[in-house]
């Protein structure tokens, strides 16, 4: 585990600097992404307060919960949301160039985390404010409410970024597996719309059928944008807390050792053809 | 119409080319529209209806949405993709050929994978049909044809007007989606549970609801009125300003030089 994590930090923090800055560059489309954004939010809320007039004892969490888990997943869209896939990556195994890449003295694993760590992030950072600000205006029932607990607010702030990291992980397996399929288009869209699904990117897992809901938040998808949304709400809180969040840190070992393995042996076998 | 069937033929031989990948992004698409549906199941698992619509009911706003969706997305992909054709010089191909110009960016792709949606649509239809407990009557069944095919046109539109756009700019097209995927999306439930002020919107703007929420009140025997049923068919008039923007947009074009 040591020599895995011992490598010299500074070039992936500099391919994270220009590729944030690079991203920071689309400020209409940031603009007009956030208008979208917030109507997708209002409409689910709408949804949402339709389902909890019909029948409020069926609710699983409290409305003004499933409010600001919304509005969350809006703001937080591009960090938690696995079909925002690194294009360049696949792009770059498919036509080979991925040959210029490893002749460069950089770990390939570490250069694909810290380059897809960056894009999430300078997506989310211009785009989560102005809706979070909005979101926190709004009237009464419809308002972002902000936990009054300050560890609550870091346990919530601790967790997203461990969500970010298993995202990032089970992501990387993906990545990988295009080593092997030379047209997995299909497949890692297939991929990507369950594994979102299986997170809560529909609705979130506390709507789900018991057993189902058991079993989900267990598998890594639980661990992934469910825990720091439900943990702001306030639905998640205490010991229940910090044991979602051992759970997340489990999952990130495994998931990149998993993928660190893998890599180096779909790196022994890579053939460039020339040309 | 003979040179679209031309094309039509054309676009299946070549996407037929690539069995496996087609197939695999046919079920990708599949999977998306498959785990929207998932979302309504388990909802309607645990709630037994929403405002007064039962599941079933729903499961016709869904299914007709989607099958709509899925088909002006299939047709009409190359408005979709509009800015792209502006970008590197198709479209200038395009213009100096002596046919309409709707014509040829209809003709130019054909996405069969948009299926794939489709197929979650019908199989959905195959369930809620018999089991609605609506009685289907020829005027009905007319309703629900009318309900996909004028929804069908509605996205077309929608599309059209998202290229017309893109005639002025590039950037920030993608508010279009609210109408366009928020459209798909939000139309899973009758549009009349987001309240007054959206349904108004969706009757009076952009005339999503003339072809989900009206016709379904006819469909379940709510509404007696013939009117209910041809609601669709006055949603089309929202068709006229779509086509007009267009012009307007091809009007100011200027070609990028590319």
């Amino acid at each position: 585990m040591g020599s895995i994590l011992a490598i010299n930090i500074k070039p992936y923090l500099a391919l994270f600097r220009i590729r944030f800055t690079n991203s920071l560059q689309y400020r209409a489309a940031a603009f007009a992404g956030l208008v979208t954004q917030f109507s997708f939010g209002f409409m689910f809320i709408l949804a949402f307060a339709a389902f909890y007039r019909t029948n409020p004892d069926a609710f699983p969490m409290t409305f003004q919960q499933t409010v600001s888990y919304i509005w969350l997943q809006q703001a937080f869209l591009a960090l938690f949301f696995l079909w925002f896939y690194e294009n360049s990556i696949f792009e770059s195994i498919e036509s080979g160039s991925i040959a210029y890449e490893m002749v460069r003295p950089m770990d390939l694993y570490s250069r694909w985390y810290s380059v897809t760590a960056a894009n999430r992030i300078s997506r989310t950072v211009l785009r989560c404010a102005p809706l979070l600000v909005v979101a926190l205006l709004l009237p009464h029932p419809y308002r972002l409410v902000i936990p009054g607990d300050i560890v609550q607010l870091g346990l919530f702030f601790l967790s997203m970024v461990l969500s970010l990291g298993v995202v990032l992980s089970l992501s990387m397996l993906v990545y990988i597996s295009a080593f092997y399929t030379v047209n997995g288009a299909g497949t890692r869209l297939i991929i990507a719309v369950m594994s979102d699904f299986l997170s809560g990117g529909i609705i979130p897992i506390p709507f789900f059928p018991g057993t189902v809901r058991l079993v989900v938040e267990l598998l890594p998808f639980g661990s992934m944008q469910n825990m720091p949304l439900l943990i702001f709400s306030g639905h998640i809180y205490g010991v229940a807390a910090l044991r979602g969040i051992g759970l997340q840190i489990f999952w990130i070992v495994v998931l990149i050792i998993i993928g660190r393995l893998w890599m180096s042996r779909a790196l022994k076998r890579v053939i460039t053809q020339g040309g | 119409m003979k040179l679209y069937a031309k094309f039509f033929m054309m676009h299946i031989k070549s996407q037929m080319q690539y069995k496996t990948s087609f197939a695999f992004t046919f079920v990708g698409q599949f999977f998306v529209a498959f785990t929207v549906f998932l979302g309504v199941y388990f909802l309607f698992l645990r709630f037994d209806a929403v405002d007064d619509f039962t599941y079933q009911e729903v499961l016709i706003c869904f299914a007709v949405i989607l099958l709509a969706f899925s088909l002006a997305e299939m047709i009409g992909r190359g408005f979709d993709r509009f800015p792209m054709l502006l970008g590197n010089g198709m479209f200038d191909r395009a213009l100096v050929r002596p046919r309409n110009i709707v014509f040829q960016v209809l003709a130019g792709t054909i996405e069969f994978t948009r299926l794939g949606r489709a197929l979650q649509a019908i199989v959905v239809f195959a369930y809620i049909i018999p089991t609605s407990g609506i009685v289907w009557t020829w005027d009905k069944i007319l309703t629900l044809c009318l309900m996909v095919v004028c929804g069908s046109l509605l996205f077309f539109g929608l599309f059209l007007i998202y290229a017309a756009f893109s005639f002025f700019t590039v950037e920030g097209l993608e508010f279009m989606n609210i109408f366009t995927d928020g459209g798909r999306e939000h139309g899973r439930l009758p549009f009349s549970v987001y309240g007054d002020n959206v349904l108004r919107f969706l009757t009076f703007v952009i005339p999503l609801a003339l072809v989900q929420y009206y016709p379904l009140l006819y469909l379940l025997g709510r509404e007696e009125s013939m009117f209910y049923a041809f609601t669709p068919v006055i949603s089309l008039l929202f068709l006229l300003p779509c086509y007009a923007l267009f012009r307007l947009g091809l009007s100011r074009y200027k070609s990028t030089g590319s």
